[in-house]
């Protein structure tokens, strides 16, 4: 392991100037699940590895009037055993109850896991669906913009040098609006997903017709991305087996499986048809 | 490398360790405290042979900065038992019910347990399951892990 000096700012102010200083040679820390692993496989070799566990005010949920505001540094874990969000947002839970084992969740951050952008990321996919936006602050101030355009390919997000990621805001949901989130796995713990499929869905007054759809899909792109052609399929129509087939058809044929050593791509192809159709039902009993 | 001094609770006792920056808690628990009962496995936290207890909550050890470590309470397998050598019910449990069996990934097994039982004194099998889903075993299988967590749950219940 290379040697390196542990910076433990307590102000995101001071936690910026030391990596303006040191630049190249730095590396934001959050949870560590995955930075100290690529220090410890040599795939990173930070000189200064800057700890963001001590600012203040970035581990907070707040569900007030339809909004939720979750910190950055809140873990998998917060998010897991927290009431509103079991409540009010079980697509997220549906993802981090998964996600590694105990020891990782309690550990592993929202944020970090964002911020590492793998295609895989299973918290990437619901927040995508939730209509997402991330608030990021740097040298050069405050700027948010939608998740979904954050992710700009495996590794890489729209975060430049210094920036350090705030928190995701989830605009309030249009009234009758559930969602779900599928990984799909064979195990589900300590193990990556072959694909992950999220749904949401708003129905109208008449618990049928769909107002908005918006599905979320991950690992058969280099992003985290939206199915938007079977979203458009949904929209406006009644909800039947048939649409769900039309719709599941299309998501299959707009994502960009590949073969991996996880999944052959016309497998994920055939199960993104699948689990959208499902996702859109407990979607939809949940809208209910 | 210069060396940071990082003080902590350790099994109940204030402690303070000399070492440089870069060092994960395990490497500091084996190789200052000399406290060998948490293994490394892996190395990448994925096993949970190095898993310990922070502040209530089972953490992977061996990618846990040393330096986060700072003011916290940690607990080890070594600080499972009682001070006068009696044995924790999850530990009488594991060695009355085969538990055990090559002993790697019983220490990391035995704190995983420990964090569950200590927020949730009635858990399902289901949730003794997922607490120690990260927890490998590469010698047999879970049954017997399993059932000495459900034994070692009804002695506490017993001795309460």
């Amino acid at each position: 392991m290379n040697k390196f000096d542990y910076l433990t700012p307590t102000s995101i102010s001071e936690a910026i100037s030391l990596h303006e200083s040191y630049g190249d040679q730095a590396k934001y820390i959050a949870g560590g699940t995955d930075v100290m692993v690529k220090i410890k496989e040599g795939k990173i070799t930070p000189q200064y590895v800057i700890s963001l566990r001590h600012l203040q005010g970035l581990d907070h949920i707040i569900y007030e009037k339809g909004e939720l505001t979750i910190g950055a540094m809140v873990t998998h874990r917060m998010l897991e055993l927290s009431p509103t969000i079991r409540k009010e947002f079980p697509v997220l839970i549906d993802a981090v109850e998964n996600i590694g084992s105990v020891q990782i969740r309690n550990v592993a951050t929202i944020g970090g896991n964002i911020v590492n952008a793998v295609p895989s990321a299973d918290s990437a996919v619901p927040l995508i669906t939730l209509g997402a936006e991330v608030r990021v602050i740097g040298p050069q101030g405050k700027r948010s913009m939608a998740l979904e355009d954050f992710f700009i390919g495996p590794g890489k997000t729209l975060l430049e040098g210094g920036e350090i990621l705030m928190e995701f805001l989830i605009p309030k949901l249009p009234p009758h609006t559930g969602a779900a989130y599928w990984k799909h796995t064979r195990r589900a713990a300590m193990e990556l997903p072959i694909l992950g499929v999220a749904v949401l869905i708003s129905l109208d007054d008449d618990m049928q017709t769909c107002t908005e759809a918006r599905i979320g899909l991950g690992v058969v792109a280099p992003t985290p991305m939206r199915a938007k052609n079977a979203e458009a399929i949904l929209k406006g129509k009644k909800v039947d087996e048939e649409i769900l087939k039309k719709a599941g058809k299309a998501a299959a044929q707009e994502c960009k499986a590949r073969d991996s050593i996880r999944g052959k791509a016309w497998y994920r192809r055939d199960m993104v048809e699948l689990f959208v159709q499902r996702m859109a039902i407990v979607a939809m009993k949940r809208a209910r | 490398m210069k060396k940071v001094s990082v003080s902590f609770t350790l099994n109940g006792d204030l402690v303070t360790a000399e070492v440089p920056p870069n060092w994960t808690l395990l490497k500091t628990l084996r190789e200052y405290f000399e406290l060998t009962g948490s293994k490394e496995g892996c190395g990448v936290g994925e096993c949970g042979a190095c898993t310990v207890i922070i502040d209530g909550d089972a953490i992977n050890s061996c990618i846990y900065p040393i330096l986060e470590v700072k003011g916290k309470s940690v607990t080890t397998i070594e600080g499972v038992a009682s001070k006068d050598g009696t044995l924790h019910p999850l530990q009488k449990s594991f060695l009355e019910n085969n538990g055990v069996q090559c002993g790697f990934c019983t220490s990391g097994m035995i704190m995983s347990a420990k964090a569950l039982l200590d927020h949730n004194p009635n858990p399902t099998e289901e949730e003794i399951r997922a607490s120690i889903a990260g927890n490998l075993c590469r010698c047999t299988g879970y049954v017997q892990v399993v059932e000495s967590i459900e034994k070692a749950a009804e002695m506490i219940k017993q001795e309460k």
